[in-house]
């Protein structure tokens, strides 16, 4: 797990532009699975097939980054963000290219700090004129955090773990699924930071009968948390009641629970305050699509260094294998059933 | 000129039959089939049954206002339709209603303003419509709640090949599209005029849904920047600059292959171009691209100074260049040069 995550943490994927860790996630599930394939909106589809219920579950691969605008005739890159990026949290960063171009950010002069926005702000790549950056930089090129993964005991940091992890549990999960009568289909999500759109698109073409997207969540255990989470680092993985983008099957969210239990697998109850994840456009699919989400608590989201608990992940993994594995008799759960 | 008979034309969203009218004429007898659907958009067909099947779109609405209630004195209350800055609003012609009436949009005068109202932008609360009526009674048998309202400007040509006027966002791009319909590609070819785009994108996403095509181009009006008060790297795109090819707005992430079949061909047809170095707003690309199970989609745009407002600016270079370039990347599609 633990080679895995570092690898999928520093692999470069911005929204829009997830060719590379999209690979990445093919060769390690390419010879588990039945068929791999990709779409136009960057999704890696992983099917495992069988004949009983059709089960997707999606974990977002992108990460959020920053789209160069403009190149000055110094250099200097302006940029504007993909997804949810703050520029408190970029100021001093290191940032790097799909070509492997690292710059740093700063800023212009300023006379307050709480007016620090992006347009403010620039990449330095070192270039000394337009010409050498354009040598390295086009508009339009995407950047992400520079980061490495750092292992501390059995916490980990490092820029998105919203969603490598999920994308970690996924795998593993697919890696290590035993029988099952379930299809079931393994997608890495593309765009889920600007707006949940890998999400919408590969569900519509699956039409699954259940949806179960894996996501990172915020928690309340940090000093003065920002939002008053019941959830903590280590406690389990989390199953989510609701966010803003979707209220969770409660049947769904029943049968994973009752599977914690049973297994003896700690978890936590979610309930997100703000933010949303790919479950909120899978369940809205079609004619509706009963979905849920299994939850990997972690700290500092949306920053370089964002933290989870590797235990957590492994529970994830345990519980989703569970639920992967076990007869889905979709008549006798979901009243909706047969459609 | 076609473009300036469509820029003067009125289209409110929601109310675009003006100008559904006069597309539909001038294509007629290019295309092999034209068919219309609920909610107003119109499709025109042809090389029917080849592939890949394309589908180029521009929508056909234009911002304006609404008839929203009346004054005993017979003034017209307003409200929006789209997005329009309060500060271009005061003392506009305006066209009110299915019988065209003529009207300004009045304020208090500046005598009567206080010092510091004369400071302040005036919200189109205290904006009201002058149709030259003495009593409600009067205005409402001439208007009616509801009414559509529409700037009424002159489509006047200015400076070095540039036009002003009103509802080039998005009438250069239904000009466009009516230039590419003239033309034959060795693939299926559906032109959509769409219908509420500046509402939210209403018409598009039935559009995508009714084609269903392989591969969709948006054709747009977008931000010219180039303009006083304004630094360099935050000019969105330039007036006189080229067709501008969308990376990323705040519905849409254009897929790499498809900048690179925008750019290829404009190189390789020594078209200038930019890119549209903003990445706010929407287009029909948003609701296009999440349509079925997605399709691939890219943006070419017309720069427009002043978008949005009765004295918008384009240049006829610009809007001739991004012509070539959507009937060089039709081509292009033609020549499989995005479907493997």
């Amino acid at each position: 797990m633990k080679d895995l995550l570092k690898k999928l943490s520093e692999t470069y994927g911005p929204a829009g532009r997830e060719e590379t860790i999209a690979g990445v996630i093919k060769d390690e599930l390419e010879s588990f699975v039945d068929e791999t394939f990709t779409d136009v909106t960057g999704n890696l589809y992983a099917v495992k097939k069988g004949s009983g219920a059709k089960i997707m579950v999606a974990a977002h691969m992108d990460e959020i980054g920053i789209i160069v605008t403009f190149i000055e005739e110094k250099g200097f890159l302006r940029f504007s963000n993909v997804g949810g990026v703050s520029p408190y949290i970029l100021l001093g960063q290191q940032v790097v290219f799909s070509n492997g171009t690292v710059g740093t950010v700063s800023m212009e002069k300023l006379d307050d700090i709480k007016k620090l926005a992006l347009d403010k702000m620039y990449i330095d790549i070192g270039a000394r004129d337009r010409d050498e950056a354009s040598a390295k930089i086009r508009i339009g090129d995407v950047a992400t955090y520079y980061r490495h993964v750092s292992f501390n005991g059995g916490r980990v940091i490092g820029k998105a773990m919203d969603n490598r992890t999920g994308c970690a549990v996924l795998i593993k999960a697919m890696q290590e699924l035993g029988d099952t009568n379930n299809t079931v289909y393994a997608v890495f999500t593309a765009q889920e930071e600007v707006g949940l759109r890998g999400s919408r698109t590969s569900s519509y073409r699956l039409d699954p009968d259940v949806g179960l997207a894996v996501d990172v969540t915020l928690v309340g255990d940090t000093p003065e948390p920002p939002s008053p989470m019941a959830v903590s680092l280590g406690k389990g993985p989390a199953v989510k009641v609701k966010d803003n983008s979707v209220i969770c099957h409660p049947r769904l969210k029943e049968m994973l629970i009752n599977l914690a239990v049973k297994n003896n697998i700690p978890y936590q109850l979610e309930v997100l305050t703000a933010g949303g994840t790919d479950a909120g456009a899978i369940h809205i699919s079609r004619e509706g699509v009963p979905a849920g989400v299994i939850s990997i608590p972690c700290r500092y989201v949306h920053t370089p260094g964002e933290m989870v608990e590797l235990e957590d992940l492994e529970n994830a993994v345990r519980l989703l294998k569970l639920f992967l594995e076990g007869p889905v008799d979709l008549q006798k759960i979901f009243p909706c059933y047969p459609r | 000129m076609l473009l300036k008979r469509l820029a003067a034309a009125h289209g409110v969203s929601g109310d675009e039959s003006e100008v559904r009218d006069i597309l539909k004429e001038e294509i007629e007898g290019t295309v092999e089939k034209i068919y219309f659907d609920p909610i107003g958009s119109m499709y025109a067909c042809k090389g029917t049954g080849r592939k890949p099947k394309v589908m180029v779109a521009a929508h056909m609405d234009e911002v304006g206002l609404m008839v929203a209630g009346f004054e005993k004195s017979g003034l017209i209350k307003i409200e929006k339709v789209g997005g329009i800055d309060d500060r271009v609003l005061v003392s506009k012609p305006v066209t009110v209603g299915p019988n065209r009436l003529p009207g300004v949009i009045g304020a208090k005068a500046i005598h009567l303003q206080k010092i510091n109202e004369r400071t302040k932008v005036i919200n189109i609360d205290n904006l009201y419509i002058d149709i030259g009526s003495r009593s409600q009674d009067e205005t409402e048998k001439l208007v009616k709640l509801g009414d559509y309202v529409s700037f009424k400007v002159k489509i006047r040509e200015i400076g070095d090949n540039c036009l002003s006027g009103k509802a080039f966002d998005n009438r250069a791009g239904c000009a466009i599209l009516v230039e590419v319909l003239k033309e034959d590609y060795d693939l299926e070819l559906t032109g959509v005029f769409t219908v509420q785009e500046e509402v939210g994108l209403r018409g598009s996403g039935a559009a995508a849904y009714n084609v269903n095509p392989d591969v969709a181009l948006v054709i747009e009006s977008t931000i010219a920047s180039d303009v006083a008060g304004t630094k360099e790297a935050f000019h969105a795109t330039k007036l006189g600059g080229g067709p501008a090819i969308t990376l990323m707005d705040a519905s849409f992430i254009t897929p790499q292959k498809m900048v690179d079949l925008l750019v290829n061909t404009a190189e390789k047809l020594g078209i200038p171009y930019q890119f549209r170095r903003l990445t706010t707003a929407s287009t029909d690309a948003g609701r296009i691209s999440q349509t079925y199970s997605g399709i691939l989609t890219g943006v070419v745009s017309v720069p427009c100074r002043y978008i949005h407002s009765p004295f918008s600016i384009i240049n006829m270079d610009d809007w001739q260049n991004t012509l070539r370039l959507v009937k060089g990347a039709l081509n292009a599609i033609a020549e499989g040069g995005l479907l493997e």
